[in-house]
């Protein structure tokens, strides 16, 4: 029995990382919490808003403590032809009531004030230290080595995102294939909190959530976010990376055109860029995802490709949450029983499965596939374009019904019918 | 409206650079004989590598660490690995 062993490393300061570490010191488990930036959330960067209502069961009003952006009250999904925009605009008072649905958060504040209260809980936050290798005990994981350093643990949980260093030494993931993941692209642009909210109709700290398809990504895979921030807007782009390989197009200029949009321009106008990142997006949830655990390690969050995108919504840091608490009561049930074993870590897939999870993970795990018509890029977009426009356009002639106008913004746009039902049939079951 | 260049997107970032250690090293042997398409041309957000006499170069100061480029250059064409502990990209707001 070596002494300074420890019962828990977590690797990885991010969202499900804090988590499990703030989860497992509550419960008197001697806990590491390894990241390899200077501070938790200087290397992370969401694509997403925070679905706050898993975390509120663990620290209960965190809102009101925690650096939260706005709360989102104002979900917009946005269809971008090259010229025009067609959105379906949804605002409701009760999102902004407590406990919220869900909020904007800039990671890498919010990640340092949840490293904080792990840090509170007990847990030891030891920043600055890059994970290179995995200590073996036969099969068994036993521990992690930084250059000289080397620390042991009965469990190591890794939490150390999409491109999962940890996950891929220990041989639960193979190379990440490009048609399972996307490229997100992202700036941070600052205005006047007034603009903000005079320009996005906000009342005090309400907030808005937009999903783009269509132009934005010329037609590529893929798709924008825009969300409004306290004095900043986030936008960017997830491009799925196998079309944008087989495209050959430059991710820089794809962005830049998505930024020129009219429509888009008009709602970044005046603002200061202040920051631009980029992070890998796994994307095929249930497809990708690794083996979740083995002899002495768990994997979790975006290491374990928890991430559900469906058009309407994108989520990563919810699941992360859930798989993080789903880890921590399986480590303490394990630490009980001192069995670290495969065996006894398969707890942890059994209650990710009976959690939200797993559940919704399987109720889309279609939306991978329906997303990558090509159709939901180019011509539908288009089609609907047409058809608001005939709808609006009033000239010298006599106007077409409605059920007309949509039959020939169809045909105009040489949609199949049988196309369209399929995808419609598809849209409504993978959504 | 004129965007910025990624150059000038990447001056707004904060760096921990780590002068003399080089995260990423081409091995462009593989890239000439394994590559045609040389993705990492136009997939990587900070353009970090550019061809250069028929080689492909790194400049991997400004890397966002992403990691999109290892998954869409063949096996073994990059040595990638994340900066040293505490180096590379510092996000103020994420």
């Amino acid at each position: 029995m070596n002494a300074d062993k420890l019962d828990v490393i977590v690797v990885g300061a991010g969202v499900a990382g804090c988590t499990a570490a703030l989860l497992l010191a509550k419960q008197g488990l001697e806990v590491a919490l390894i990241e390899r930036g200077p501070y938790p959330g200087s290397k992370n960067l969401s694509g997403g808003v925070l679905y706050g209502q898993v975390l509120h069961q663990i620290i209960p009003s965190f809102w009101e403590d925690a650096p939260v952006e706005r709360f989102i009250t104002h979900n917009v999904v946005t269809f971008l032809t090259e010229t025009d925009s067609v959105s379906l605009d949804y605002k409701t008072r009760s999102f902004s009531q407590t406990p919220y649905n869900a909020m904007s958060v800039l990671r890498s504040k919010f990640d340092r004030w949840l490293g904080d209260q792990a840090e509170a809980a007990g847990a030891i936050l030891i920043p600055g230290i890059k994970v290179e290798r995995v200590l073996r005990e036969g099969n068994r994981i036993i521990g992690i080595a930084a250059g000289q350093e080397e620390m042991v643990a009965d469990v190591i949980i890794a939490a150390d995102g999409a491109n999962s260093f940890l996950a891929q030494e220990a041989g639960l993931q193979q190379k990440i294939a490009e048609a399972h993941v996307a490229v997100g692209i992202k700036e941070v642009i600052a205005l006047p909190q007034e603009v903000v909210e005079n320009r996005f109709r906000l009342e005090g700290n309400e907030g808005s959530a937009y999903t783009i398809v269509g132009s934005a990504t010329q037609g590529i895979a893929g798709g924008g976010f825009l969300y409004t921030n306290r004095e900043s807007l986030s936008i960017g782009l997830v491009i799925q990376l196998a079309d944008l390989v087989q495209r050959q197009k430059k991710v820089g200029e794809i962005f830049d055109q998505f930024l020129n949009h009219p429509w888009v321009a008009s709602l970044i106008k005046g603002g200061k860029v202040v920051e631009y990142g980029a992070h890998l997006v796994p994307e095929a949830g249930l497809e990708m995802m690794p083996r979740l655990f083995t002899d002495g390690m768990v994997v979790i969050g975006d290491a374990a490709g928890l991430t559900i995108n469906n058009g309407f919504w994108v989520r990563g840091m919810d699941l992360a949450i859930g798989s993080a608490i789903a880890a921590a009561e399986t480590v303490v049930k394990a630490h009980q029983n001192k069995d670290f074993s495969a065996d006894s870590l398969a707890l942890y897939h059994q209650k990710l499965e009976e959690s939200f999870v797993m559940a919704d993970l399987k109720t889309f795990f279609r939306a991978p596939h329906f997303m990558q018509n090509d159709r939901l890029y180019t011509v539908y977009p288009q089609v609907m374009s047409d058809l608001f426009r005939q709808i609006y356009q009033q000239d010298a002639r006599p106007h077409q019904p409605l059920s007309r106008i949509a039959r020939e913004a169809v045909r105009r746009n040489k949609v199949r019918l049988l196309d369209l039902f399929k995808d419609l049939w598809d849209g409504g079951r993978s959504l | 409206m004129n965007r910025l260049s990624v150059n000038e997107r990447l001056a707004l970032n904060k760096y921990e650079l780590d002068d003399g250690h080089p995260h990423i090293v081409v091995n462009n042997e593989v890239c000439e004989a394994e590559c045609k398409i040389r993705a990492c041309l136009f997939v990587c957000p900070a353009d970090v590598y550019s061809e250069q006499n028929g080689k492909i170069v790194a400049d991997w100061a400004g890397c966002l660490e992403c990691g999109t480029c290892t998954v869409a250059c063949p096996p073994q064409a990059l040595h990638w690995e994340f900066p040293r502990g505490g180096f590379g990209i510092l996000y103020r707001y994420g």
